[in-house]
């Protein structure tokens, strides 16, 4: 069974280090938030400027001062701090933000990202991305292996204008975890429960380097 | 030295068509909501405005989109407008779409006397066309100029008369470097009070970068995306 936007956004909070700060992206990754496990302890950034975001408000307590690099409301915890944008930038361009977890138009095998422009139809911008992902040491892809027609979004080269030049560390899809390696394209290091090998072969454009028994993920 | 002026039809005087604009705020977060309702009477047009969203269709930026009144957009993000898309496809609206951290740091830069820098952010994207590259510690990077403007207009929480500001959670967002960056900065204000009345370890934006300050008035504060929690 390919996994949903929910155990894809659980299967990569799996990654997560004690100490580390992190800066969740749009839509599948802000999910992630929700699956940080009991015994690790991480500091989320969010770069519209606060270290330390803390779950929705309750309704009647929302803050239109406070809001998240989604716009959507949110509160603090202990030991939050607020930051002003150049400040927050710093912090990912610095070095100082030890994981960033996005979503992806398409990756291609080098480890390119393309994911804020379809010309002609969408071009809203690219946020804080670029920044990203061209600072970040280590960034997980959150994504659907296949675009709506189908299509494989792991590729050879990306066709969309790319966000970063060989960035991309790891990818979670709803079929795979693949590790970005130079010399083997994408590597894959696991399958989604009950997915076979062969599909996920079939549905990877790019290239794919299988080696022995590819385990299930574990939950 | 006391900065204050009456409202925001003062604070907008000398602003000219053709001129360029900074807008502090992130989404609809901490924007200089009484500036902007006071550029729409004003009718200025042909503006240039640095900001990091443009609003939405009603509300924020979006309502000089909809009198026309700006002629190019320098930002980071800019969905949430389908006035905004409709003017920039037809090429009514000249874009320049620049990555958020470049954005917030040409800004700063500008205000700093800083006039140019190298950063990673955009390297071998459409942003590196035309740009200077060099590499640094075996990285590329791309080389991004300042920005300055004619008005920066900035919305604190609190302010004291001698424009020292203080933001209030992430509404501070653009607002600090916006307002080093621009020639003549106005801050408008939910709480105006007298100098002393700020703790000075406490002040985000020193009063010399401020040139104008009022007390700003019904302030709607729009949540863009409202996101709760059940209670237990």
């Amino acid at each position: 069974m390919a996994l949903n936007k929910q155990e894809i956004a659980q299967r990569i909070a799996q990654e997560l280090q004690t100490g580390w700060y992190v800066n969740l992206g749009i839509g599948i990754p802000t999910l992630v938030a929700n699956y940080i496990p009991k015994h690790i302890s991480v500091v989320l950034q969010s770069e519209n400027g606060l270290l330390g975001m803390g779950p929705f408000p309750f309704e009647g307590e929302e803050d239109a001062d406070l809001i998240n690099a989604g716009k959507q409301t949110i509160t603090t915890l202990p030991g939050s701090v607020f930051f002003d944008s150049a400040t927050s930038f710093a912090m990912i361009r610095g070095g100082h933000v030890q994981l960033t977890v996005l979503g992806a138009m398409e990756v291609a095998d080098n480890g390119d990202i393309a994911n804020w422009k379809i010309p002609d139809r969408m071009v809203k911008g690219m946020g804080g991305a670029m920044d990203l992902v061209a600072s970040a040491d280590n960034i997980i892809v959150a994504m659907q292996h296949t675009n709506k027609r189908g299509e494989s979004k792991l590729l050879p080269a990306c066709t969309l204008p790319i966000t970063g030049v060989q960035c991309v560390k790891k990818i979670v899809t709803d079929l795979a975890t693949l590790e970005v390696t130079p010399k083997e394209g994408f590597r894959l290091l696991e399958r989604a429960p009950g997915v076979s090998v062969e599909e996920i072969v079939s549905k990877t454009a790019g290239r794919l380097t299988v080696k022995g028994d590819v385990p299930e993920m574990q939950f | 030295m006391n900065k204050v002026i009456a409202n925001a039809t003062e604070a907008v005087e000398g602003v000219k068509d053709g001129m360029t604009l900074m807008l502090g705020g992130f989404g609809l977060c901490g924007i200089p909501e009484n500036c902007i309702n006071a550029l729409v009477h004003l009718g200025v047009s042909g503006l240039t405005c640095i900001s990091n969203n443009a609003g939405v269709d009603d509300f924020g930026l979006g309502l000089l989109l909809q009198k026309k009144q700006i002629r190019k957009m320098i930002s980071s993000y800019v969905g949430e407008n389908d006035e905004f898309e409709r003017q920039m496809l037809s090429g009514e609206l000249e874009v320049d779409l620049i990555p958020q951290g470049s954005l917030a740091e040409r800004c700063r830069a500008g205000g700093a006397g800083i006039p140019a820098f190298y950063t990673p952010a955009g390297f071998g994207t459409e942003v590196a066309e035309g740009k200077e590259t060099r590499e640094y510690n075996g990285k590329m990077h791309i080389l991004e100029n300042a920005l300055t403007a004619d008005f920066a207009m900035v919305k604190a929480w609190k302010g004291d008369t001698d424009g020292n500001l203080v933001f209030k959670a992430t509404a501070r967002n653009f607002n600090p470097m916006m307002a080093m960056a621009g020639k003549i900065t106005i801050a408008e204000v939910e709480e105006l009070v007298a100098p002393g009345e700020l703790d000075p370890n406490f002040i985000h934006t020193p009063g010399i970068f401020v040139q104008r300050i009022f007390k700003g008035t019904d302030y709607e504060k729009r949540i863009e995306q409202r996101t709760v929690r059940p209670r237990d």
